[in-house]
């Protein structure tokens, strides 16, 4: 039973990284149908501003809790700016974007390297969050429920901003029907580059949560990109709770199939799913209608 | 008629190149790293046509690269280990006994078979899933790539039987010829480059004919070929399972001449890096993803020697410049001239 319950958690909690990785990645995907590869070189950027914070303030607790917020700000402005200098140039190729940003990842990737050097760097998590938290039934760590918290707290604020706000409606009315949007009155190309911003900033937040989970390298962000891809994919694009169902669906499947096979096979079982799961879905769980034939 | 005696003369020129003044000119390291360079050609020649002619942007094709490998890998091991004997690495990390599905492999009959039949059934499976449910695009590109990521994972976890991390190397013999021999040696550089020649025949038919025709008309509007009453699924699948068995028999070449294949070789990074030559040379056009992936292997070896890390750099920077601003590659650059020449 508690090996079962671990197990149950292990999914949870690696859906909630994938989730964090996966949220802003289906949010500029979808409102813009670019693939942006240096999603991940932003992860990684939020996790070394964490590395940062640590070295500039000495308590551990506070420098957490401000690098994520920081961490927002440094992904969101990379974001922007690789939307305003390249991205944005390419709106009518968007499979070409995949390979200018991958060049930009690479190139991201060497800054780091040559910056904070090639080695992994360690981030010390703070003292309470350090243990693991009794749940009554069984014994989680704290940091990992804390990510999962955070991953909950980032859905929550996503949606809020969606369904509530003036930004959201026309975030949701250029997903929709872009040309019938810019009709409208809204202005695309201001909505496209605040949704680059929170949805690159989210991958910094991404990244400062994955600092808590193990050390950080210049590769940090592109060991996970694959999987946060792989969700955006199988959740559909346009609504967040495809994304949230299929990160959680993911982990826990992949969590499960660990569980009886090995890690590596449990990858390449994930992946026959997924692909056997778009026969019947091949727009993922969830999709906005329309009537484009594209 | 122009653009066939382009053709041949291009033609004329890579096997002059190829077959005559580099074995001539070169030493024997230098030519055995252009065999190399050979093999990453042929792959791009299947790039060029899944992805320039037929706009499936794959990159996964390290996976029909490393079955290829993997193939041909398993056979000159089993044939180093002699007639039911072990490879070497079995006996020191696994249970010293050869696994049931390496024992067809023994067979070199079975083994060139399947270096091309492999990938093009894994790719013939994953195509018919995709392109059938109409999945294409971006969405298809992120299958391919996650296709190559869950391969080198599978790879790495099975230590016992496949090598793991450290791959499958340390061959001794090609089909019964000596590997350390230098003229066997060439010999497998005369083979990579007459394949190359081959399959590169093989895309200039293609181009030529009713299908690539089809195969461009799907690119570019794949709607209203259906709408004309062809089945676009089943033109994008000939071209990617062209494609993926054009990798397998590059990775099977690379085998003997570099010595190894290992995961490092056939996952995420190195099946984008594929693209980046086609990309440069021009990805729908003939010569030009051959030419350019030779350039770039060429170009890497010489410039990560000497500076590591302003490589990699510039890698990111020719992804970023070539595809952003040079969609077509240089040849752009060659027929922008032919334009303003034929203007005046």
């Amino acid at each position: 039973m508690d090996a079962v319950l671990g197990q149950l958690f292990a999914g949870l909690s690696l859906g909630s990284v994938l989730l964090l990785a996966a949220l802003g990645l289906a949010l500029t995907f979808g409102q813009m149908g670019v693939i942006n590869m240096a999603h991940g070189e932003f992860m990684m950027a939020g996790a070394y501003t964490a590395y940062v914070a640590q070295n500039v303030i000495a308590d551990a607790g506070v420098a957490l809790i401000l690098a994520i917020p920081l961490g927002f700000v440094v992904g969101g402005v990379m974001g922007v700016v690789l939307e305003a200098t390249l991205i944005r140039r390419m709106y009518l190729r968007p499979l070409d974007t995949l390979l200018v940003t991958w060049g930009v990842a690479l190139i991201l990737q060497q800054v780091a390297r040559d910056v904070f050097g090639a080695p992994n760097v360690d981030v010390r998590a703070p003292s309470w969050l350090s243990g693991s938290v009794d749940l009554g039934i069984t014994q989680v760590p704290a940091a990992r429920l804390f990510i999962l918290g955070l991953a909950v707290v980032a859905v929550t604020g996503l949606a809020l901003v969606l369904t509530k706000t003036a930004l959201g409606r026309r975030i949701r009315a250029v997903v929709q029907n872009r040309d019938l949007a810019e009709t409208a009155g809204v202005s695309t190309r201001a909505t496209d580059r605040l949704t680059f911003f929170i949805g690159s900033g989210l991958a910094g937040i991404a990244g400062v949560a994955l600092t808590l989970l193990g050390s950080t390298g210049p590769t940090l962000g592109s060991n996970y990109i694959v999987d946060a891809f792989l969700v955006v994919v199988a959740g559909g694009v346009g609504q967040i709770k495809g994304t949230v169902i299929a990160a959680f669906g993911l982990g826990l499947l992949q969590a499960g199939i660990e569980y009886s096979t090995t890690a590596s096979l449990a990858k390449v079982a994930v992946f026959a799913l997924v692909v056997v799961f778009l026969q019947a879905r091949p727009q993922g769980i969830f999709s906005v209608r329309t009537r484009s034939l594209a | 008629m122009r653009r066939e005696l382009g053709a041949l003369i291009g033609f004329a020129v890579g096997a002059l190149a190829l077959l005559v003044l580099a074995p001539a000119l070169l030493s024997d390291f230098r030519l055995s790293l252009l065999g190399k360079f050979v093999c990453y050609a042929i792959v791009a020649v299947g790039i060029g046509l899944a992805w320039g002619r037929g706009g499936m942007l794959t990159l996964g094709q390290g996976v029909f690269f490393g079955l290829g490998a993997y193939v041909m890998a398993m056979h000159l091991k089993l044939a180093d280990a002699g007639p039911s004997g072990v490879p070497d690495f079995m006996k020191l990390y696994g249970s010293g006994e050869v696994p049931g599905w390496w024992e067809p492999f023994r067979s070199p009959v079975v083994t060139v078979i399947g270096v091309i039949a492999i990938p093009s059934l894994v790719a013939l499976g994953l195509g018919a899933a995709v392109f059938r449910r109409r999945v294409r695009g971006a969405y298809f590109a992120i299958l391919s790539q996650a296709l190559a990521a869950a391969f080198a994972i599978l790879l790495v976890g099975q230590h016992a039987t496949i090598g793991g991390t450290n791959g499958l190397n340390g061959f001794r013999s090609f089909f019964g010829f000596a590997l350390y021999d230098p003229v066997n040696k060439r010999m497998l550089f005369y083979i990579a480059a007459s394949t190359l020649l081959v399959v590169l025949a093989i895309a200039w038919q293609l181009y030529r004919s009713r299908f690539g025709e089809l195969l461009m008309a799907v690119r570019d509007q794949e709607e209203r070929v259906r709408f004309l009453g062809y089945d676009p699924a089943n033109i994008k699948i000939v071209a990617y399972v062209v494609a993926a068995a054009m990798a397998g028999v590059a990775g099977a070449l690379f085998v003997p001449i570099v010595g190894i294949i290992s995961p490092a070789s056939v996952g995420v990074v190195p099946s984008i890096a594929f693209l980046i030559g086609v990309a440069i040379g021009g990805r729908s056009t003939l010569f030009g993803p051959a030419v350019g992936a030779i350039v770039v292997a060429w170009a890497q070896t010489t410039l990560s020697e000497s500076f590591p890390s302003f490589w990699i750099y510039f890698q990111g920077a020719l992804f970023l410049l070539v595809v952003a601003f040079l969609p077509s590659g240089l040849s752009t650059v060659a027929s922008l001239r032919r334009r303003t020449r034929e203007a005046t």
